[in-house]
């Protein structure tokens, strides 16, 4: 039997990619997952024949690991294909470790891809069809805007709690675009101030279209291996220190209290695998699928108090240039949001720890934390990374 | 037993059609439970029925979803607490839908819309 400490930095990624960020029209979902996951392997210096393990995750298909099994031709000994939203992809870390540390396989492939965007069957196509395919008969006759309205909820209760202000939302998304201006592949990087969001179209009070998420087109994938493989392969070792997932609820007419999510559980385990505490965090990338998403999982995981979220963004706090580096690409506010964005929070993470982040990088970042949500404030899972310097 | 004549969602929406809103509570361990279910979230007991709440209620949380006015105009959308201890998602009416705060109190009444019963909640 092995203690989840065990497992700390004994598997590491050791490849990472992104495929069709942005507008692509004509490709598929599968498109971009496969693009992503070439370019993921290549980056390993493996080929789509070492891959034995699959980890992914479909908005639509229920089936999808099946559909990415054959057009990656690959028979992996290890598959999950849990599907919690946007944060799957992170939650895929422990079960994948798990899988690599029993011999149950040798290479595992955390693959995903979305042409929301552009795709002829696109996000308000798949927003409406859900009322059918996974009712919420409680919520949908208010038809609440969803997602926008469940975080709205949450951003109303967090302001009427805690005195947390619309403009300390709007430093969110004003330094989530700072750090997108630094990023060549960002899809928003023009000006933006705190009047600019406060001023733009309310979509659902207090949230204006600014405090929300982008939705764009995209890949992502990345590559885990057993720690002494990975400092043979071709990047520098990404390693694993710390990964829990927690879920309390699927809608948010379920949440016990809107200002705690389970971040706060996925957090305090993840750090407790780790060893480590929010201090000894150097780069953060969260996902902030509405600009209230940072406040809460700052709070929860413990980078300042309950409550006090809105206070500790203050004054470019997390823009670059400010106390602790928050969404170094520009996040799902400002670089790109393919959907369920986890994936792209934790690819981040994995280029910051390598130093290869260019204007954005983060001077002598040894630890990264990422977290993904998904649902509506549903599920949260949290992942702490480090360097060889961290074993 | 009624669960052998329809499963707990269609019997609480009967009810609602009309005109009559329940919630459940467990013979278990006493609680309340919104929103219906065959299991309590509490005790883990199947002992959950039907019961009639009095329908006074608290805003917990609210939003105004803003939408084109040839298109029916901004509506809200709220989270209740009941007296009982139970939260639901509903709209609040008779009030503009920016008028309504966390803390207003609120008495549920059961409207018809899409011939399907309703609940929604007006200022008490």
């Amino acid at each position: 039997m092995t203690d989840l400490n065990s497992l700390r930095g004994q598997v590491a990624i050791a490849g990472a990619a992104t495929f069709g960020c942005g507008v692509v029209p004509g490709y598929t979902d599968m498109e971009l997952l496969v693009g992503a996951a070439q370019r993921a392997v290549a980056d390993a210096g493996l080929t789509m024949q070492d891959i034995d393990g699959l980890c992914t995750a479909s908005v639509t298909a229920t089936m999808w690991p099946m559909v990415v099994v054959e057009h990656l031709g690959i028979r992996p000994t290890f598959i999950d294909g849990t599907m919690l939203g946007g944060s799957s992809f992170i939650a895929h870390l422990l079960p994948a470790m798990q899988a690599l540390m029993s011999g149950q396989c040798n290479a595992v492939l955390v693959c995903y891809g979305s042409a929301q965007r552009s795709a002829t069957f696109n996000r308000r196509d798949i927003v409406a069809s859900r009322k059918l395919l996974d009712p919420q008969p409680y919520e949908h006759p208010y038809e609440p805007m969803l997602p926008p309205s469940a975080y709205a909820l949450a951003a109303n209760r967090h302001m009427h709690e805690f005195g947390t202000e619309r403009r300390q939302l709007a430093e969110v998304a004003v330094a989530a675009r700072q750090w997108a201006q630094r990023n060549p592949t960002a899809f928003e990087r023009g000006p933006l101030s705190i009047d600019d969001v406060l001023n733009a179209r309310m979509v659902s009070d207090p949230l204006t279209v600014r405090d929300c998420c982008l939705v764009t087109d995209g890949g992502g994938a990345y590559v885990l291996v057993r720690g002494d493989r990975a400092r043979d392969l071709r990047q520098p070792p990404v390693y694993v220190l710390g990964n829990a997932t927690a879920c309390w609820n699927r809608q948010i007419s379920s949440m016990a209290d809107l200002t705690v999510t389970a971040a706060q559980e996925s957090g305090a385990r993840a750090f407790a695998m780790a060893g480590l505490t929010p201090a000894d965090v150097d780069v953060v990338e969260l996902y902030d699928a509405f600009t209230i998403n940072t406040l809460l999982f700052l709070e929860d995981l413990g980078f300042c108090a309950k409550g006090e979220g809105g206070a500790f963004v203050e004054g470019g706090a997390i823009a670059p240039g400010g106390r602790l580096p928050v969404n170094t690409n520009g996040g799902g506010l400002s670089w790109g949001h393919p959907g369920m964005y986890g994936i792209f929070a934790l690819i981040e993470a994995v280029e910051q720890l390598r130093g290869q982040c260019g204007e954005r990088q983060v001077s002598g970042a040894q630890v990264a934390l990422a977290h993904g949500n998904g649902g509506t404030l549903s599920s949260q899972s949290t992942a702490i990374l480090g360097t060889a310097a961290t074993l | 037993m009624s669960e052998m004549q329809s499963g707990v969602q269609q019997a609480w929406q009967a009810r609602l059609d009309a005109g009559e809103f329940v919630i459940q509570r467990c013979g278990g361990c006493q609680q309340h439970v919104f929103y219906p279910r065959g299991l309590c979230p509490h005790c883990g007991a199947d002992q959950l029925a039907f019961v009639t709440p009095a329908g006074s209620g608290t805003v917990y949380a609210t939003t105004v979803v803003r939408r084109k006015a040839e298109l029916g105009g901004d509506y809200n959308v709220v989270l209740v607490d009941l007296d009982e201890g139970v939260r639901l998602m509903s709209r609040v009416e008779g009030v503009a839908p920016d008028a309504v705060a966390i803390g207003l109190r609120v008495q549920a009444r059961v409207a018809r819309e899409q011939d399907r019963g309703l609940l929604l909640f007006d200022p008490l």
